[in-house]
């Protein structure tokens, strides 16, 4: 009896059947993602033969070079940068009022609806919302037609139009984990703090808001890195808009340089992985 | 906490405000789609079905379809096995580096797509050219199996921490081996949860199109991909508006089936 000696064995080695368990997912997550990412990390000190457009595979600093001294660059960082914390406070403003409206006003036996509301068109395939938003900011589209009685133009495809459609895009990655966050609050503690005399706003300035803190910064991860890593949106509603993700984009592929590519994909991974650290003691990442 | 009359009033009008701001631009791709006229205007001078009759005579869509759903099941089926297997182990075992794995299974999702997709481009082209092959629809599941990887994980996560393991004592304490015991005792109690994971993995995987743009071969198109490459073609606007709200129907169906099958709350399932 081959299988039942094989499971006596199994169930008598605990780390053989841990071992089994992981192989696989070690071997997939492990070495061939974190394996390309780092080939991609060390590529970035590779360069591009201008003659023949091969790849040079010798230690080279002219990626970093061109990227610190050129100031278009240091221009599109600064841009996307500030795109991905426009877009992280416009989610931040639009969420926290629902998301205590739903968790703290509204009468439970509506709460379940009022979720399914808000975040199951947000659910819709991005593309197809991407697309919504072109067709809300084209010329001719539905803002300009609804801004024309008062003599006005819509912004247009531009900066704007990004902002507006990456905050719309990535408003539930927001909206979920604090109203997650405002359900666990207890009621009790915000009768507590009325009781004691505190007016409202005090209430949530003292009461809701640290508490939430963690959920929010949850949050910002999210909307954050989404932005700063995005390039469709940009193409779709960004005019001629350059963002960090559309230099990389347009640097991959037979007729672009893949090691510049990646020497500049080390901001957005840089400034990702800086901003896990600096919020790392929030309680944040224990959220997910 | 006691809010005033004013204070409700007010959150009550900022949250309907933000429903019109979700609502309004898939509502206007909804009636877009039925507008006869090929140009883009707002508002249509009338209503017809005129485009909606003609999508599947439009070169591209249907074979778009099949792509994105083919590449769909091969990688929700590698999450399906990968991300049960991360799940047990952290649940189950303490092993050396159980807090790296469980970060490295969000990496893929957390770093932006278009870092998965350059790094998993560049490997593939270095395995793959020296044998002459080129990109496929493979290396597309591939790509996608990695970062579906994650919902699996967390539903199965939540489930598994929420069942705790008496049920699986207690039943091989009767006799049964490992093999029975996962058969007859946990696969029934977490089925559910596989169930939600695989229509949120597929529904990631039908949405996705950066990491998909750096690992598809010449010829292969997923449905995203051909709305992206049709939509700045003045031509084909109107079979993109049908297409569009076809999708904004169709995804809605596998979100709410996936949140009615998993009780476990994990933060809407897709994270």
């Amino acid at each position: 009896m081959r299988t039942n000696r094989f499971n006596t064995w199994l169930y008598r080695h605990k780390s053989a059947r841990a071992a089994l368990l992981l192989a696989l997912p070690v071997l997939w997550l492990a070495v061939a993602y974190l394996g390309s990412l780092a080939v991609m990390l060390v590529s970035s000190f590779w360069s591009v033969d201008s003659f023949t457009g091969n790849i040079v595979h010798s230690l080279s600093f002219s990626n970093f070079h061109t990227l610190l001294t050129q100031r278009v660059y240091s221009t599109i960082a600064i841009r996307s940068i500030g795109v991905a914390v426009a877009v992280t406070v416009i989610d931040g403003l639009l969420a926290i009022p629902i998301a205590l409206f739903i968790s703290k006003v509204l009468k439970p036996r509506f709460r379940s609806v009022v979720i399914a509301l808000v975040l199951v068109p947000l659910w819709a395939s991005y593309l197809v919302k991407t697309y919504a938003w072109r067709s809300m900011f084209a010329d001719g589209g539905v803002i300009s037609w609804a801004l024309k009685p008062f003599g006005l133009h819509g912004p247009g495809f531009g900066l704007p139009a990004t902002t507006i459609t990456l905050a719309y895009l990535w408003l539930p990655y927001m909206i979920l984990p604090i109203y997650a966050g405002m359900d666990r609050l207890p009621n009790t503690l915000l009768e507590a703090s009325s009781d004691l005399g505190a007016t409202a706003r005090r209430t949530f300035t003292s009461i809701i808001l640290p508490i939430i803190y963690p959920a929010i910064i949850a949050g910002s991860i999210f909307t954050f890195s989404l932005s700063l890593g995005d390039y469709i949106v940009v193409k779709i509603v960004g005019g001629t808009t350059q963002l960090v993700a559309n230099v990389i984009a347009d640097n991959v592929g037979t007729a672009g340089n893949l090691p510049f590519a990646a020497a500049m994909a080390l901001l957005p991974i840089g400034t990702i992985l800086g901003y896990l650290f600096i919020v790392r003691r929030s309680g944040a990442l224990e959220n997910f | 906490m006691y809010l005033s009359r004013r204070a409700r009033m007010l959150l009550a009008t900022l949250t309907f405000g933000t429903l019109g701001f979700i609502y309004v631009p898939l509502i206007v791709v909804a009636i877009n789609s039925f507008n006869p006229s090929r140009s883009f205007s707002w508002p249509p001078q009338s209503l017809s079905t005129v485009w909606w009759g003609r999508l599947t005579e439009s070169n591209g869509v249907l074979p778009a379809i099949a792509t994105s759903i083919k590449v769909g099941l091969g990688a929700t089926a590698i999450a399906l096995v990968l991300g049960t297997c991360i799940a047990f182990a952290v649940s189950r075992y303490s092993f050396y580096g159980k807090n790296t794995l469980s970060l490295l299974v969000i990496f893929p999702i957390a770093l932006p797509g278009i870092i998965t997709g350059i790094a998993l481009n560049t490997t593939f082209h270095t395995f793959l050219d020296p044998l002459n092959k080129e990109l496929a629809l493979w290396t597309v599941v591939v790509g996608h199996a990695t970062f579906c990887i994650v919902v699996v994980y967390n539903n199965m996560l939540a489930r598994l921490r929420r069942l705790g393991q008496s049920l699986e004592e207690a039943s091989q304490d009767l006799g049964a081996n490992i093999f029975q015991t996962f058969r007859f005792v946990t696969f029934p109690l977490v089925r559910s949860a596989l169930v939600a994971g695989g229509l949120l993995a597929f529904a990631l995987s039908f949405d996705e199109i950066v990491v998909t743009t750096f690992t598809a071969g010449p010829g292969t198109e997923t449905l995203p991909q051909w709305i992206f490459n049709n939509l700045f073609r003045p031509n084909q606007a109107p079979i993109v508006n049908v297409v569009a709200t076809l999708l904004i129907v169709v995804f809605i169906f596998p979100v709410w089936l996936s949140q009615h099958y998993s009780q476990d709350g994990s933060a809407g399932g897709r994270l």
